[in-house]
């Protein structure tokens, strides 16, 4: 896969050289001395050097090209992609605890859910039972002051009657007792008829 | 000649032999050129390797900065050649980071320019034009040429547009090489113009002196651009290498 590259880096600069290499006999021939050490030639354009450039441009060139291919780009590579390796494993990592931590809280919700229906629950029945007890002590407590109270109306009555049946004669003696004071004498019978017809 | 050197601006492009040597009734002498290409490769290769040297999972600075050139071109090559341009990853990083390092450390005072050669940026560019070449045709046979035959023009134009492809895309290795070879062959050049000035003024007493400020301050800031235009065309031939690439993997997809 890499031969062509390789082939061609090879054959590019020796194919260029063998034409400069041309230039350069032909250039030799007409300016001897001057070449190569700064006539009035433009130095860049100087063919006299175009060969010795090549050549340690050829050897430099490809010793760097296949150091980079065979040490350092492969190391560079490495480098990456252990990098990127480790960042995607981290990450991974990183989204595994986080569905971890939310699968808690997740739970941890539920149980608080539950926790608060329980109590909910729990607190309605005492509060229910509560109401009951309440209710039936509140019930029993109504039906004795009704029970005393009827008694006590009847105890009224009873006291009511009784001194109403004592009134007749209390009137008979003290209209007796009035009459003796003041005529004298006094007709029980006739003080009873008038004490009856007054009531 | 010794004293003109000194404010000749072309003085710093002149090629001179270390160590004299000849293969084969060529030249191909040690010379400063050399010597920095090897600096070039030495300093690019040293950076990488030892600032990745920790493979530290989180970066060191320097780490940082090689994988940033590394993802940048990555990604400049994937953008826009897609992942089967992905082959020529080593390819374009390498004359990314060749580029670069010899466009910077020409920044530097008394060090030679690598790319200010026509021949070395000019082989570059034919390195490139003959990768798409090779693997257009390696690759699709003569459908390679698809690329000279964009779909869609009427049948009429077709010569015209052809021809037009075919010139461009031989225009291309040279408008690639011209481009960076230029770029820093004008910006040496005036760099060392501005300060040439500020030698020839300073030498002219007080007056002078106080006069030189203004080609000083042009001299910073034109180091300043140099910086940008030493990244940029770095990044501007990785780019269209990444371009001429796309078309030796995808010939029809214009």
């Amino acid at each position: 896969m890499f031969v062509t590259p390789a082939y061609a880096e090879e054959a590019a600069p020796a194919a260029a050289g063998d034409h400069a290499a041309q230039g350069e006999t032909h250039a030799g021939t007409e300016v001897p001395a001057e070449g190569g050490h700064g006539g009035n030639t433009f130095p860049p354009f100087d063919p006299a050097t175009f060969s010795s450039q090549l050549f340690w441009l050829v050897i430099t060139f490809g010793l760097f090209y296949i150091f980079l291919k065979k040490v350092v780009m492969p190391r560079l590579g490495g480098i990456l992609e252990v990098r990127s390796n480790r960042i995607a494993q981290d990450l991974d990592q990183a989204a595994k605890l986080k569905s971890e931590a939310d699968a808690a809280v997740a739970a941890y919700e539920q149980e608080l859910a539950e926790a608060k229906a329980n109590a909910n629950t729990i607190g309605q029945k005492s509060r229910d039972e509560a109401k009951a007890e309440a209710e039936t002590a509140r019930k029993s407590v109504e039906a004795g002051l009704e029970k005393k109270l009827a008694e006590a109306e009847e105890r009224i009555t009873a006291i009511k009657t009784s001194a109403m049946k004592d009134v007749g004669s209390i009137a008979e003696t003290t209209a007796s007792a009035i009459l003796e004071s003041l005529v004298g004498k006094a007709d029980k019978a006739e003080v009873a008829a008038a004490v009856k017809a007054a009531r | 000649m010794a004293a003109a050197d000194k404010v000749d601006p072309i003085h710093q492009f002149h090629i001179n032999n270390i160590i004299p040597l000849n293969i084969g009734g060529y030249d191909v002498s040690f010379t400063n050129s050399a010597l920095f290409m090897v600096v070039t490769v030495v300093l690019a290769s040293g950076f990488l390797l030892l600032t990745t040297s920790g493979r530290a999972l989180i970066p060191t600075r320097l780490q940082s900065v090689s994988e940033m050139s590394y993802e940048f071109v990555a990604s400049m090559l994937r953008d826009s050649a897609g992942s089967h341009g992905m082959k020529f990853f080593p390819l374009v990083f390498s004359l990314f980071m060749f580029v670069l390092t010899a466009n910077l450390l020409g920044l530097f005072p008394y060090f030679f320019t690598v790319t200010t050669h026509i021949i070395v940026t000019f082989a570059l560019a034919a390195l490139v034009i003959c990768t798409v070449i090779l693997y257009g045709f390696y690759k699709h046979g003569l459908g390679f040429l698809k690329l000279f035959v964009p779909s869609g023009v009427p049948a009429v134009l077709l010569p015209l547009v052809v021809a037009i492809e075919v010139i461009s895309f031989l225009s291309r290795p040279i408008s690639l090489s011209v481009r960076l070879f230029a770029n820093m062959l004008a910006g040496h050049i005036t760099l060392k113009v501005f300060a040439g000035f500020v030698v020839t003024l300073t030498s002219m007493g007080a007056v002078g002196i106080a006069g030189a400020v203004l080609p000083l301050i042009m001299t910073v800031a034109i180091t300043a651009l140099e910086i940008l235009v030493a990244f940029l065309q770095a990044y501007v031939f990785a780019v269209l290498t990444c371009m001429y690439l796309n078309d030796a993997v995808h010939p029809g997809g214009h």
